[in-house]
């Protein structure tokens, strides 16, 4: 008997980006996310900016909102904690609706987890009060529309943890 | 060292509609400018971040000149934000880096190795195309012109004359006249951005 893995697919995400008029994806990549990237970059109406440090990624999105643009910030839970200070202020502080894509480095449903970044992640989130919605696999595609809905409705940062352990977020 | 004042009042000539980031220049721009309306005057929504803002503005608004003046303080906590602004080389993006060599609002004390940095070298190797360094209001009133008419990304590092605070933040006289979310949305008003 075999067993059918979920999985998350990356059109699913860029699909999910062009019905939401994202314009702009601020990012700081790593060796898992490739495939997304190779998708993106060949999806005209997107824009890539790469940061070097994904604080960068909370001041440049707040820019590009402030001027009218809608972009996405994908980073790793990891990048995100290092950016505390970033978030509060620069998207927090200045209202910014913009979606966190976060790679969930470490996440297991069904195994024991091993990974601090892992440990700390909502824990995070939740200290800084915001709101997440965890995605697994493509039947969790609602859950990313809704971020961006929650988004626009508290002009707020609302993060989208990508907790894929069978495709090769992590 | 340059006035920072007069740098402002020299510099206004040549604004034309320009959006205007004065960071921590703010209290002066704000005696200067003629158009508040396209000023982002935002204090310090967390340090190291501004040249990233105004890297994100630039981009989203590719048909107006976007004019930082950002802080050698902060260009230092951030300095992996100028190899992004050289890889997407806004041609509509001019970065002033006012250097008055200490933290100014903390009491005035140095920057690391204050005196040895050669800012416009370290944008230049990030990929900035075109570069500037003046210490004098002369060169820097003869340039200006000639700068703003080139395409972007240009970095211009300023050596200016301290002007440290040291008293506590609660007692500190308020110069800003709007709040930020007013600066924001009088600024969205004139762009015509809802969002």
């Amino acid at each position: 008997m075999s067993t059918q893995k979920a999985e998350l697919s990356p059109d699913l995400i860029i699909n999910e980006f062009k019905k939401q008029g994202v314009t702009h994806i601020v990012w700081l990549p790593d060796s898992e996310t490739n495939f997304l990237y190779l998708l993106m970059e060949q999806e005209p109406s997107l824009t890539l900016v790469p940061v070097s440090r994904e604080g960068h990624a909370f001041s440049t999105a707040a820019g590009l909102s402030t001027g009218g643009a809608k972009p996405v910030i994908l980073i790793q839970n990891t990048g995100l904690m290092e950016s505390g200070d970033s978030l509060r202020g620069w998207c927090m502080g200045m209202n910014i609706p913009v979606v966190l894509m976060i790679g969930y480095r470490g996440y297991t449903r069904h195994g024991r987890n091993a990974d601090t970044a892992a440990t700390y992640t909502e824990p995070f989130l939740n200290a800084f009060n915001v709101k997440y919605y965890l995605v697994e696999s493509n039947d969790d595609a609602d859950r990313i529309s809704w971020a961006f809905e929650d988004a626009e409705k508290i002009q707020n940062p609302v993060a989208v943890l990508i907790g894929d352990e069978f495709h090769g977020f992590n | 060292m340059i006035d920072t004042l007069e740098m402002f009042k020299i510099f206004n000539k040549y604004r034309g509609n320009s959006i205007v980031l004065s960071g921590r220049g703010g209290r002066h721009w704000q005696s200067v400018s003629e158009q508040p309306d396209l000023d982002i005057a935002l204090g310090d929504p967390a340090m190291g971040g501004h040249s990233s803002f105004a890297l994100g503005l630039a981009l989203s608004r590719p048909n107006e000149k976007v004019i930082q003046f950002d802080s050698e303080g902060d260009v230092l906590m951030g300095l992996g934000a100028l190899p992004t602004i050289a890889d997407k080389m806004p041609n509509n993006f001019y970065h002033f880096m006012l250097d008055n060599g200490v933290y100014g609002t903390t009491g005035g004390q140095p920057v690391p190795n204050a005196e040895n940095i050669a800012y416009d070298m370290i944008a230049r190797g990030s990929g900035y195309p075109n570069t500037y360094a003046f210490d004098n209001i002369e060169d820097f009133a003869s340039s200006i012109e000639e700068i703003l008419a080139l395409e972007g990304p240009v970095f211009i590092a300023l050596k200016i004359i301290p002007e440290v605070t040291n008293v506590p933040i609660g007692q500190r006289v308020k110069w800003q006249t709007r709040t930020r979310d007013q600066i924001i949305s009088d600024f969205k008003n004139r762009i015509g951005v809802n969002n």
